[in-house]
């Protein structure tokens, strides 16, 4: 049987000359699951576009051949073009959210395709619609595509997404990161839903993710992706077992370490450093915190884990006082904290530095790496001229940075070096506790365990305690001493990092730890056949 | 701040380099290379262009050349002035309302929508009336008023930056309100607040004109080139220059203006702390 799509050597180009693929090469049989991995910028994304014979932002598909169903696409026509689109293959893409017109209705936007194409009579377009609702399990298939985007869930709207996909009945589906946006537990019935709907059809797909465990579930071979280039292809059993090249042994390791270590426990044994009791807080009339209270003593982390909308991160804006609690109190090294930052004095502010998720907003884009690490130095401790250009490269020295990017604004660092360069701030205050808000799950997962373990290594030297909150579980059990489970703004269990993975107390944390994706390709089956 | 290197201009950016400098060297050089007096009488009305008068005559048998050089310094001076107070009244309000929030951005972000919803022309020719159209109490009312709209836009766009998660960061830090406005808002808040001077500046030539036109404006017989138009549009019913001329001058300090802003944001057109 012949390929549904055939790519020969090819080029695509960003407006600026850059060549962001290399002559790539592959073949997508009927039916097959190819999966595209790789860090941002190896080329998943404009290989998947460039299947439909298009470039994002005024890329240019400079070289090569794409021929999908027979059709090659450099050189056919727009309106050909245009007719295979959405007809032979359909693209999914990561965030549902903002691919959904908010003003329609969601059968209006996913019979358009076939309507549009002329594909089939609009009551058998809807019959299909319904089938694919209920395979893809949406709640009350007969009136779901009455509602609007807005009045659906976060999963159940990336499930529309795949049925939109799917409505033109595809030979191929282009999924971009379909469950990254996702919490772990959605992500989970997402993937074995959209494996199903895939099967079952016997559609092909492109698969384009950067989490390793996620594509072993689905995929049937992978094509690892650096910088533009193929660094390998093959089955994914056979890939993930014996990986032929360093790159992509340091991916299967990285995934294999981040599930299997369990952090050396530093059990500390000191008197409590942040000491959080009954607190109860709201945004406006919506109550986010119901009688939360933790204890952290100096030198130890502890992990805030949760789900979207858990109250983990309105936990550390509480604690850092940028939001007061409604009721409860927040001591700091014995003394009680003024509820709002406002109040607190300078040597309180100090002491508790904050890091954030997204460092593209958590550093001032008109202010060079030297101004913002050299900030709280002349402003905390005091430090001018010769010294603070000294203490800054010390800074940067100790977070692995050359010292010479004191002079770069933020727009010339990578997204690992302006997390670095976010960490280095914190430190340059000398706090005592730093809250870690999500540090790593806006970062590629090399880089983010290139963080880690900065973190660890500054803990290590410097005795820092962390608050660490995160929805990342492999995070968790690489760094952090205990841990605390979160759902709906309370407390769900609280223990021992080690013995808590190893038997969970509460049945929602048994859910939480059995929804991360392994690496193994049969770890979604079990799952679902444990359901 | 920084400006690109000036080895790779692009066209259009020296094309607007040309114009600026030519319009600041007409302001401040205009009244000596003209060669008659704004005031001479030279001649009949809307007489053609000829070797003697470039430019032709205006409504009044004045020599046009003459009156749109002495009409640079006027038309230039006031829109510039006028827009400069209002950029340093408006921008540090509309920040400090943004930064601190509350009651008294509330309060006074209300009374600027009151102050708007009267039209500019009416307020203006209130003020002017009472107090007498003299060129400081000219430059000063349109000030006051345009600072309402720089006041609206600086507060917007501030509003954007202050949620930032770096400007959290910052007064977490417990920074006080200068460092504030001067290191952290200003300088991400200066692209669209360049773009609306540019804007402003050339809205001010023809908000003078109007003021003009009813006689609250530039006082006769000086020439500005706002009022140039207005005298001369009788012109256009006989299919004469005379108005083009004043008109074509303010469309092309217009467009010079607003390609050196844009030159001048390209690169940095990215607002509220967008790295990527």
């Amino acid at each position: 049987m012949s390929h549904v799509l055939e790519i020969r050597d090819l080029r695509v180009e960003a407006p600026n000359g850059a060549v962001l693929l290399h002559g790539v090469s592959l073949d997508l049989n009927p039916g097959e699951v190819l999966g595209l991995i790789g860090e941002s910028g190896a080329g998943k994304s404009t290989i998947g576009l460039a299947s439909m014979g298009y470039g994002r932002g005024g890329c240019r598909i400079t070289g090569g051949e794409i021929r999908l169903v027979g059709t090659e696409m450099r050189e056919a026509s727009r309106p050909t073009r245009e007719a295979l689109r959405g007809t032979r293959i359909a693209y999914v893409a990561q965030s549902a959210a903002a691919a959904f017109n908010p003003a329609m209705r969601l059968d209006t936007q996913i019979l358009e395709v076939p309507l549009l194409h002329g594909l089939m009579p609009e009551a058998e377009a809807r019959a299909w619609m319904l089938e694919l609702f209920r395979a893809l399990q949406l709640p009350d298939p007969e009136h779901f595509g009455a509602r609007y985007p807005h009045q659906v869930s976060g999963g159940q709207l990336q499930r529309a997404m795949i049925a939109m996909a799917m409505a033109g009945k595809p030979d191929i589906l282009v999924l971009d990161e379909p469950t990254t946006a996702l919490d772990v537990t959605t992500q989970i019935e997402v993937l074995a839903l959209l494996r199903e709907v895939i099967r079952r059809y016997g559609t092909a797909a492109l698969y384009i993710t950067h989490d390793l465990a996620v594509i072993a579930q689905i995929a049937d071979r992978l094509m690892v992706l650096r910088h533009g280039r193929e660094v390998e292809t093959g089955p994914t059993a056979a890939l993930l077992e014996a990986p032929q090249q360093d790159y992509t042994r340091a991916l299967v390791s990285e995934r294999r370490e981040s599930l299997g270590a369990v952090s050396g426990a530093h059990h500390r044994t000191g008197k409590a450093l942040l000491s959080v009791e009954k607190v109860t807080a709201s945004y406006g009339q919506t109550p986010v915190l119901h009688d939360v209270s933790l204890t952290l003593k100096r030198g130890e982390t502890l992990a805030v884990v949760g789900e979207s909308g858990s109250g983990k991160s309105t936990l550390a804006r509480l604690v850092s006082g940028l939001l007061p609690p409604r009721a409860g109190s927040v001591a700091f090294d014995g003394t009680s904290l003024p509820p709002r930052f406002r109040d607190r004095s300078p040597a309180q502010l100090r002491r508790i530095q904050l890091v954030y998720q997204l460092p593209d907003v958590a550093l001032n884009p008109r202010q060079s790496v030297g101004e913002a690490i050299g900030r709280p130095l002349a402003l905390f401790r005091g430090l001018r001229g010769k010294a603070l250009a000294d203490e800054v490269a010390r800074l940067l020295e100790q977070i692995g940075l050359p010292a010479d990017f004191a002079a770069r604004l933020p727009s010339a660092l990578s997204g690992g070096q302006k997390q670095r360069v976010c960490i280095a701030r914190a430190l340059a205050a000398e706090p005592e506790l730093m809250i870690c808000d999500e540090v790593t799950s806006a970062l590629d997962p090399l880089v983010a365990e290139e963080i880690l373990r900065l973190l660890r290594k500054l803990q290590d030297e410097l005795g820092m305690t962390y608050l660490f909150i995160t929805h990342d579980l492999s995070v968790v059990q690489r760094l952090a001493d205990r841990v605390m489970v979160m759902q709906k703004g309370r407390v769900v269990e609280t223990g021992e990092t080690a013995a808590l993975f190893a038997d969970p107390q509460d049945p929602y944390t048994r859910r939480l730890l059995d929804a991360v994706p392994q690496l193994r390709t049969d770890w979604l089956d079990e799952v679902m056949a444990a359901r | 701040m920084t400006l690109p290197v000036f080895g790779r201009l692009p066209l259009s950016a020296l094309l607007g380099l040309l114009i600026v400098t030519a319009t600041a060297a007409l302001f401040l050089f205009g009244p000596m290379l003209a060669p008659f007096g704004q005031e001479e009488v030279l001649g009949t009305p809307f007489a053609d262009p000829s070797a003697g008068h470039l430019l032709g005559l205006d409504q009044n048998g004045r020599d046009m050349l003459s009156r749109l050089l002495y009409g640079a310094r006027m038309s230039v001076g006031v829109s510039l002035a006028a827009v400069v107070i209002s950029f340093c009244i408006g921008v540090p309000l509309g920040f400090l309302a943004a930064l601190n929030g509350g009651w008294p951005d509330l309060i006074g972000a209300r009374l600027i929508d009151v102050i708007m919803s009267i039209p500019v022309l009416i307020s203006a020719l209130v003020v002017l009336q009472a107090l007498g159209s003299s060129l400081p109490v000219l430059i000063g009312t349109i000030a006051l008023l345009d600072s309402t709209r720089v006041f609206r836009l600086s507060r917007v766009v501030a509003q954007g930056i202050v949620v930032m998660e770096y400007a959290e960061v910052a007064r977490l830090r417990g920074e006080g309100l200068w460092w504030m406005l001067r290191r952290e808002i200003l300088p991400n808040a200066l692209p669209p607040l360049m773009a609306e001077f540019g804007m402003r500046f050339c809205f001010t030539f023809l908000f003078v004109a109007g003021l003009s036109y009813l006689g609250l404006g530039v006082q006769p017989p000086f020439a500005d080139w706002g009022g140039m138009v207005r005298d001369n549009q009788q012109g256009i019913l006989y299919g004469l220059y005379a108005p083009l001329f004043p008109a074509g001058a303010i469309a092309l300090v217009t467009i010079g203006v607003n390609l050196v802003v844009d030159w001048a944001l390209a690169g940095r057109t990215t607002v509220q702390g967008e790295n990527r």
